[in-house]
């Protein structure tokens, strides 16, 4: 799930300097758990921006906010009140901004910051525990990434810097290298960690920005 | 071959302190505290923007004191630059007659002076090994070939205070199959700890250099305690300190003393001075070190 935070309400005032209308989207998946952009803050996005004398000509929770067919749909079918606005402020995350700006051809406003590809660890708790790189070796880590869990990204055993078994670049986090370490061991792994070569991340297996389709389509398209 | 590496090659305690660049272009302070460690070390560190604090580069650096008579180790560290600035570094060392290098990971930058500045960890210490190791045997990390090929005695650190000290064993181990061929450690003040992680160390066959950051004040002490990693001042040093009169002859007592403790040990000593270069040589003559 993509982890949003909702940018200060001045910053989103600001933004819209200027503009007397507005259209909001939100998102029913990711920016709904987050609480950055489901139906509730939608409709409170709405009442303050109407206090602060902005008028909202109307508004939509994709679903998701992400999938450039789902917003065509719907934009089409709020029309009217899109055309009326003078931007649309989008509730989700910066791919969903985007997918808003393409599929209206509006000016576009992001309500929120993107943060992170988040875990839930239960309701509005998220962590951090892959960072996409293109290149998995949960096998070789005892599952536990030490590529995102570890600030250094480090892929070769920890630093000396863990103090107390807490990282020192965030000392709330514990050492992501010894709860590896620790797993290993329990798994009867720890000679294959040694064992391996060493490991180098390959960053031109996503360069940004990636693309992907998948070899299923690639051939229906490829027939034409 | 380096002074260094013919010593620790024949077995004989090394020697070897640091100095640290300016911030800023005035080299005055640094060469004086250099001056200080003439013919009482076999070299001399300079550190790579420790502790991520922008500082004039330790290349600069270690060719300045190259040109003044030192024999420099060359810290470099991954978390500035990606792999092709540091192999291009190290091939840059290489070409100004520098080939001890230190290879480091480097702290993270949101604990230095530039917190904002994009962390960049393309390799860590023991990728960067590794590279250098293909250098010195004319190969770059593209497989390419090289016209000119650099010599390197290659360094790494390794942290005796960790816990657990079997994954920093772990970790010697991987630097030393990389290409690491001599350890300086992280501050040791326990010379019990330290018999304990050299009868772990003792199969890798790699000499290592103990590492001691000098004692300049009790809240000194206090503050690695509390903040530096893998860095325990034992209380019995910390009341030696504060009792004292006198802190420089107590703090030199406390260093000579730990190096009487430990030389038998292990293959030399690396005094991280903290500005404290001048006190080196009083370190020595009554550790009964000499070169």
């Amino acid at each position: 799930m993509i982890i949003t935070k909702a940018k200060p309400f001045t910053e989103i005032l600001q933004s819209l300097e200027g503009e007397e209308t507005v259209f909001l989207v939100g998102c029913a998946e990711c920016a709904t758990v987050c609480k950055t952009g489901g139906e509730e803050e939608v409709k409170q996005m709405k009442t303050r921006l109407e206090q602060e004398g902005k008028e909202v000509s109307g508004w939509v929770v994709l679903s998701p906010g992400c999938n450039l067919l789902e917003a065509k749909k719907e934009f089409r079918k709020a029309k009217e009140e899109i055309d009326r606005a003078d931007s649309l402020l989008v509730m989700s995350c910066g791919g969903g901004a985007q997918i808003a700006q393409e599929a209206s051809g509006k000016v576009v406003h992001p309500a929120n910051n993107t943060l992170f590809l988040g875990t839930v660890e239960r309701f509005g708790h998220f962590k951090e525990y892959c960072s996409m790189c293109g290149e998995c070796v949960l096998d070789l880590t005892g599952g536990i990434c030490p590529a995102t869990r570890c600030p250094k990204g480090l892929l070769n055993g920890p630093c000396g810097g863990a103090k107390d078994g807490k990282c020192e670049v965030n000392p709330d986090n514990d050492c992501v290298w010894i709860e590896i370490y620790d797993r290993l061991k329990e798994i009867g792994r720890l000679k294959e960690f040694l064992a391996s070569s060493v490991q180098v991340h390959d960053y031109s297996v996503n360069t940004n920005p990636s693309t992907l389709v998948l070899e299923r389509d690639k051939a229906r398209s490829d027939n034409g | 071959m380096t002074s260094l590496q013919q010593v620790l090659a024949k077995g004989e305690f090394a020697v070897t302190a640091e100095v640290a660049p300016p911030k800023g272009t005035d080299t005055a302070e640094m060469m004086e505290n250099a001056e200080f460690l003439r013919g009482k070390v076999h070299a001399i560190n300079v550190t790579d923007q420790q502790s991520s604090v922008m500082r004039l580069g330790s290349l600069a650096s270690c060719r300045l004191l190259k040109e003044s008579g030192f024999e420099p180790v060359f810290q470099l560290t991954t978390r500035d630059r990606n792999r092709i600035a540091l192999q291009s570094d190290l091939l840059s060392a290489s070409v100004l007659g520098i080939e001890n290098v230190l290879c480091l990971t480097g702290d993270h930058v949101t604990l230095g002076d530039h917190p904002q500045a994009k962390p960049v960890f393309d390799l860590d210490s023991v990728s960067l090994l590794m590279a250098a190791k293909g250098l010195a045997g004319g190969t770059d990390m593209a497989g390419e070939s090289l016209e000119g090929v650099p010599t390197f005695h290659l360094g790494a650190v390794v942290t005796p205070g960790y816990e657990p000290m079997e994954l920093q064993l772990l970790k010697m181990e991987r630097k030393i199959k990389a290409g690491a061929q001599f350890f300086q450690t992280q501050a040791v003040y326990d010379p019990e700890l330290f018999r304990r992680f050299m009868e772990g160390a003792k199969g890798l066959g790699v000499p290592v250099m103990l590492g001691f950051v000098l004692l300049k004040s009790v809240g000194m002490a206090r503050y690695m305690n509390k903040n530096v990693a893998g860095v325990s001042v034992p209380d019995s040093i910390i009341d030696e300190m504060k009792k004292t009169d006198d802190k420089v002859a107590t703090s030199i007592k406390i260093a000579a003393r730990i190096i009487r403790q430990t030389r038998e040990m292990c293959q030399g000593i690396h005094l991280m001075t903290m500005g404290w270069e001048r006190h080196v040589p009083d370190i020595l003559t009554e550790a009964g070190v000499t070169i």
